[in-house]
């Protein structure tokens, strides 16, 4: 995919700016970012539901651009939202979509059969869809997608308002996948997923991209951008603000704040400081200065940086 | 802001794609999804279609017949209108309101859409399948029609007439149900019922004869004139009575075609708007 360009009508700026990137096939991608910042435009022309202003986007090698149809023949989409067929059975929905992708009457019922006991409904496949839990309509989902052998999957947050059970079932299923080299591409707002599923990630916002790496490689960028929590009593005549100030003078402290009280209800302020380096190394002259001044340290929690973390780092603090 | 550069891999070739599917397959996979629920759901729909008319032919025809109010061949007059009505209203509503309902709320249609085949194909399915729906309810109207009245008008030599007619005036609704049904957001389908189709159902000359308006009523003989399903309406009554004064079948078929072509344009784009972004 290269320059993408999306700009709705009547719309100033456009919502997917020059965006550029290339999943490997065979890979899992993760595609990250704010809400609004261009992702379901994005996933929205990979799958040739939104035309895109300009630009050329390729999945599976077709041009989907100009060749829409022969594109969603290679790809399958799992949305947010339930999208099933609700005039149909769960197994009928199978069929007419391995119909609709031009199966035959056999190969469609025998791939609905093994996808079904594959994601555990064959017991209630022929019930109506609607008495479905959100759980069971994701996996039917799913299932569905890959009934025409897709190349590549986009999954839209494949796990967002699933329990824990079913969260680990979709995992083990999207590792499946990849392992039988099905291209993955997914959306989602919980990082640890993204940083758990995913062979890289993209971070998007603005309809630009910002960053692009394995997750790993992403964390280590913020290396040495460790978050040390301290509990502090002050001393008689410390104020919160007073006990941090000599503390931002710390050479590895990039900057600090003040975060309200202890966990604990404790009388004393919680500081949290942002290090450039490794904790273990800046902690020693913060104790040193804080003893310096009487004051009693409760609580120390240090913070290994995540995924989060760059996310925030990129995108900001801001509510969208 | 980082400013990220990407190695870009060179798109290959598009390799040869699957040979199974192909755009006719999706075309009669989805026109067999569409069949298979309509017969599921047979029977919701005969009432769906068949009660308005009905109960229309009952008391005007029937009822105030019985009470001398209105003559006997009254009903001869009628029945074709109800027929027609029931031909272009149901291909209307059968694609109207799902549309509504698959678009603004379930997105049911959606696994359609990603069906290898291209958009507008779908949109042309979806008149088809309300086309045969329509001419569906118009077959079932007959008989029924005639068991209300006690008898129908019949004249073998109309038949081709009103096939064309018929199929036009189901294909009409359809294209119209499909404009309709995709410029009206699911919150505002009570209003379009109200607004749409009881003056719809009023001005077609499904209950009089256009022609016969005359000099008294001539601004609605102009509304009627606006209205598609007035040529229906027409169409079928020169095809089964044609001693009732009635609009030149010629006419009739090439202003149907008209309203065709034109419906079938506004619903395609209005399908196209809503199914891409």
């Amino acid at each position: 995919m290269r320059d993408l360009v999306k700009r709705y009508p009547r719309r100033d700026v456009n919502a997917v700016d020059e965006l550029s990137f290339s999943v490997t096939p065979g890979e899992v991608f993760g595609l990250l970012g704010p809400n609004g910042a261009g992702k379901s435009t994005t996933m929205g022309v990979l799958t040739t539901r939104i035309i895109a202003t300009s630009g050329t986007v390729y999945v599976a090698g077709v041009d989907v651009l100009r060749n829409p149809v022969a594109a969603r023949a290679r790809l399958a989409v799992v949305p947010q939202q339930s999208n099933l067929d609700r005039s149909l059975t769960p197994r009928q929905n199978l069929t007419f979509h391995a119909a609709y992708h031009g199966f035959s009457r056999d190969e469609r019922s025998a791939r609905a059969a093994e996808l079904l006991a594959e994601f555990g409904l064959a017991e209630e496949a022929d019930v109506k869809v609607d008495w479905y839990s959100g759980g069971m309509a994701q996996r039917l989902m799913i299932a569905r997608a890959l009934m025409h052998e897709p190349t590549v999957l986009f999954l839209d947050e494949p796990t967002t308002g699933l329990d824990p059970h079913a969260r680990l079932f979709v995992w083990d299923r999207i590792r499946e996948m990849r392992d039988r080299g099905v291209t993955i591409v997914l959306t989602s707002h919980d990082m640890d997923e993204a940083a758990e599923l995913s062979d890289r990630v993209g971070i998007v916002d603005h309809g630009r991209l910002l960053a692009l790496d394995t997750p790993e490689a992403l964390i280590r960028s913020m290396a040495g951008r460790s978050v040390l929590e301290l509990s502090v009593t002050p001393g008689p005549g410390d104020s919160p603000d007073s006990v941090l100030e000599p503390l931002l003078n710390v050479a590895e402290v990039e900057r600090g704040e003040t975060v309200g009280g202890p966990p604990n209800g404790a009388d004393g302020v919680r500081l949290r400081l942002y290090l450039t380096a490794d904790p273990a190394i800046a902690l020693g002259p913060v104790v040193g200065l804080l003893a310096g001044r009487s004051s009693t340290l409760t609580d120390v929690h240090i913070g290994e940086p995540s995924l989060e973390d760059v996310f925030i780092e990129l995108t900001g603090r801001g509510l969208r | 802001m980082t400013s990220v550069h990407v190695p870009m891999a060179e798109p290959r070739e598009a390799p040869a794609g699957p040979a199974r599917a192909s755009a006719r397959k999706a075309f009669l996979a989805i026109l067999w999804r569409d069949v298979f629920v309509t017969g599921k759901e047979f029977g919701v729909l005969m009432l769906q279609v068949a009660l308005t008319p009905l109960f229309m032919l009952f008391i005007f025809a029937k009822v105030l017949g019985s009470l001398n109010y209105v003559s006997d061949d009254f009903g001869h007059l009628l029945l074709p209108g109800i027929v027609g009505l029931a031909a272009f209203l149901s291909a209307l509503q059968s694609v109207a309101f799902p549309l509504v309902m698959e678009f603004g709320w379930t997105k049911e249609i959606e696994d359609r859409l990603l069906a290898p085949l291209p958009t507008n194909m779908v949109a042309i399915e979806k008149m088809v399948i309300a086309t045969l729906r329509g001419l569906l309810a118009a077959v079932v109207m007959f008989p029924v029609s005639a068991l209300v009245l006690g008898s129908a008008p019949w004249r073998t030599e109309g038949l081709p007439l009103l096939v064309v007619v018929l199929t036009l005036g189901a294909w009409v609704g359809a294209g119209l149900g499909i404009t309709i049904g995709t410029a009206v957001p699911p919150a505002k389908i009570s209003i379009m019922f109200a607004l749409i189709f009881t003056p719809l159902m009023f001005t077609g000359s499904t209950q009089y004869p256009l022609l016969s308006l005359g000099e008294n009523l001539r601004w609605f003989q102009i509304v009627s004139a606006l209205n598609p399903l007035t040529y229906v309406s027409e169409g079928v009554r020169a095809a089964l009575v044609p001693s009732i004064p009635h609009v030149a079948p010629a006419f009739c078929v090439a202003a149907l075609c008209a309203f065709a072509a034109l419906f079938t344009a506004t619903g395609i784009r209005g399908f196209r708007r809503r199914a891409l972004g």
